[in-house]
């Protein structure tokens, strides 16, 4: 393997991009802080808010989903990913990052008591209603603040373990006993993970994080449809990164295989997410109840209908075409493309599923979401590839490196 | 029914085979198939078989599931027989989209199913020459199918030299046919080596 490039040098041309990137969102930011944000108007402020939101939870969600990836396939010892497995493990790295900031945002947004976005901070309304009074031991300031912490610190947490024990794989070749020991012991750790990622990213957290924003709407398929929706954001990400590093010249052992098996994800979870979206709205279509019409009247006919069905066109029709065929999930450039259209289409999911829900008259998409955009994007950038540069790039002595080696699809 | 001429070449290792393959192709020869106890990796790619066009028509079998599904959920509930169900327009597309996915669905299994059998000539009753019996057990068993310009001499020694345990020149049917083995199957014509 001396052949093999381990250490990834930073290109100054990525350096520079992620720093105007974090430049001019970071100036948006603070920009739209001081004049929406801190704000006497409310509608400012929930502009400003929301939108924050939305991004953070989105990036948080999207990073952590790269963690999840790495858990299931070493849960299911799947072979095939380990020769771009740090890839997803320096995109996983985000999740403490991006995930302290979606803390911040929603203390500031809970303790503030910022009731225009979510409703049931307003303890009057709450005492003279009886939905939302019957959900009080789930919606509450105190659950909230304590299952946020819990869950970004754990997520952090197993995948910060998750990662570590990826780093025994770098220091000697492994004898089949030791190799044994260490698959047992990378499944039960990837184990943690998988059922607090169950607990939280397949149920509670999307409930308690985005539904609740309409406090008394609710809907059983909303947990997993945020996850599919940034499960597959997050396989495109790790497509992105492994074309971005194939085309610097890295990852010589990953191979158009490897990209047609990511590739398979990105078009399966498409469709997994199209079906959880539309069984989330023939449902209530069908039923018609007006409590529960409501989340979908001003979306479906009303200022949000562009996007909404911009949304189906992106991320189920788009996939669905071009990545059915064998050879455009093999092709780097056509995959490229793909994986930025998915990203930018559950981006935009993400935000009519926040400020379609915020500000039901108009569609407020201009500079202060893609200013937001680009300061996670450049935070994204910049970390990933530090985080890449930081540790080898082939875990070289990990059990089933050869498996991935040879990878035939 | 058309009898041919075939050199048939056995081995009992995968390691072997692949080199083998190489060279039977490369000397020119047809390699009509090679029969495996199990599916081998990359051996499609080293036979130069083309990619399957089964995809192709299990895509055209599932558009032809969705548009039979929308064109008679249409018909029916439109024209021949509105019904009022729960207020809802008779053009109700949202409650027909799980009958067009599973008509799409139905009409793409099947007809691959019909197309994959049709494709390797499988069917109830339906009989094809064996090779070799140890195929289905522990031998990879390599068929070439000779030409009237074949020289069966040279294509045995060449199959020999590459670490074929075990040669055989057989007459034998080519396709498929309805039946028995007894009664239709003329014997295989066993050429002394």
């Amino acid at each position: 393997m001396a052949s093999i490039k381990e250490q990834f040098e930073i290109p100054g041309s990525l350096k520079t991009w992620s720093y105007a990137l974090i430049g001019i969102g970071g100036a948006a930011l603070l920009y739209g802080m001081f004049t929406k944000g801190f704000s006497s108007d409310e509608h400012e402020q929930v502009h400003f808010w929301g939108t924050l939101m939305y991004n953070t939870i989105f990036w948080t969600l999207v990073t952590n989903a790269a963690m999840f990836f790495l858990c299931f396939s070493t849960m299911a010892m799947a072979a095939w990913m380990q020769s771009f497995r740090r890839i997803a493990e320096a995109i996983s790295t985000l999740v403490p990052i991006f995930g302290g900031i979606t803390l911040l945002v929603l203390f500031y947004v809970v303790l503030s008591h910022n009731h225009h976005i979510y409703h049931w901070l307003d303890a009057e309304a709450v005492a003279k209603d009886p939905i939302l009074k019957g959900k009080a031991g789930f919606l509450n300031p105190t659950f909230f603040i304590i299952w946020t912490t819990l869950t970004i610190s754990l997520w952090s947490y197993f995948g910060y373990r998750m990662r570590q024990i990826s780093l025994e794989a770098d220091i000697a070749p492994m004898d089949h006993e030791t190799a044994h020991k260490f698959n047992v012991r990378s499944m039960v750790r990837s184990g943690f993970f998988l059922v607090w990622f169950g607990l939280t990213v397949a149920s509670t957290v999307p409930w308690l994080w985005l539904m609740s924003i309409d406090a008394h709407w609710y809907s059983t398929m909303y947990s997993w449809y945020t996850f599919a929706s940034s499960f597959v954001a997050g396989m495109a990400l790790i497509a992105l990164w492994l074309i971005y590093m194939k085309n610097k010249g890295y990852m010589e052992l990953s191979n158009s295989e490897h990209l047609h098996d990511v590739g398979k994800f990105m078009f399966a979870f498409s469709i997994f997410w199209t079906y959880l979206w539309f069984s989330q709205y023939m449902l209530i279509w069908y039923a018609n109840i007006p409590e529960e019409t409501v989340y979908f009247k001003h979306r479906v006919q009303g200022a949000y209908k562009p996007i909404f069905f911009l949304n189906l066109f992106i991320n189920f029709l788009c996939p669905l075409i071009i990545l059915m065929k064998r050879s455009a999930k093999r092709n780097f450039t056509l995959m490229a493309f793909m994986a930025v259209l998915i990203l930018f289409g559950h981006w935009i999911d993400f935000y009519q599923m926040v400020m379609g829900s915020l500000m039901k008259e108009h569609v407020s998409l201009g500079w202060l979401d893609f200013g937001i955009l680009s300061f996670f994007i450049g935070v994204m950038i910049l970390m990933v590839a530090r985080s890449l540069a930081s540790k080898p790039l082939i875990a070289k002595y990990h059990p089933f490196l050869k498996e991935s080696i040879i990878h035939q699809v | 029914m058309a009898q041919k001429k075939f050199v048939v070449g056995c081995f009992d290792e995968e390691k072997v085979l692949f080199p083998a393959v190489k060279q039977v192709r490369t000397a020119g020869y047809k390699i009509k198939d090679v029969y495996t106890p199990f599916a081998v990796h990359g051996l499609d790619h080293a036979l130069g078989m083309r990619e399957t066009s089964l995809h192709t028509a299990g895509f055209i079998y599932g558009i032809t599931g969705t548009a039979t599904a929308v064109s008679a959920i249409s018909w029916i509930f439109t024209k021949d027989w509105p019904l009022n169900i729960g207020g809802k327009p008779h053009f109700a597309l949202p409650a027909w989209i799980p009958i067009i996915f599973e008509l799409t669905v139905l009409f793409a299994a099947v007809g691959m199913v019909m197309t994959f059998c049709w494709l390797c000539q499988l069917a109830p009753g339906v009989k094809k020459h064996h090779f070799h019996k140890r195929a289905t057990d522990d031998l990879f068993v390599m068929v070439i199918e000779c030409t009237d310009k074949t020289n069966t001499n040279d294509l045995v020694a060449l199959l020999k030299s590459n670490g074929a345990v075990e040669t055989d020149v057989q007459v034998a049917e080519d396709g498929w046919w309805f039946g028995t083995y007894d009664t239709e199957e003329k014997p295989a014509v066993q050429v002394s080596m």
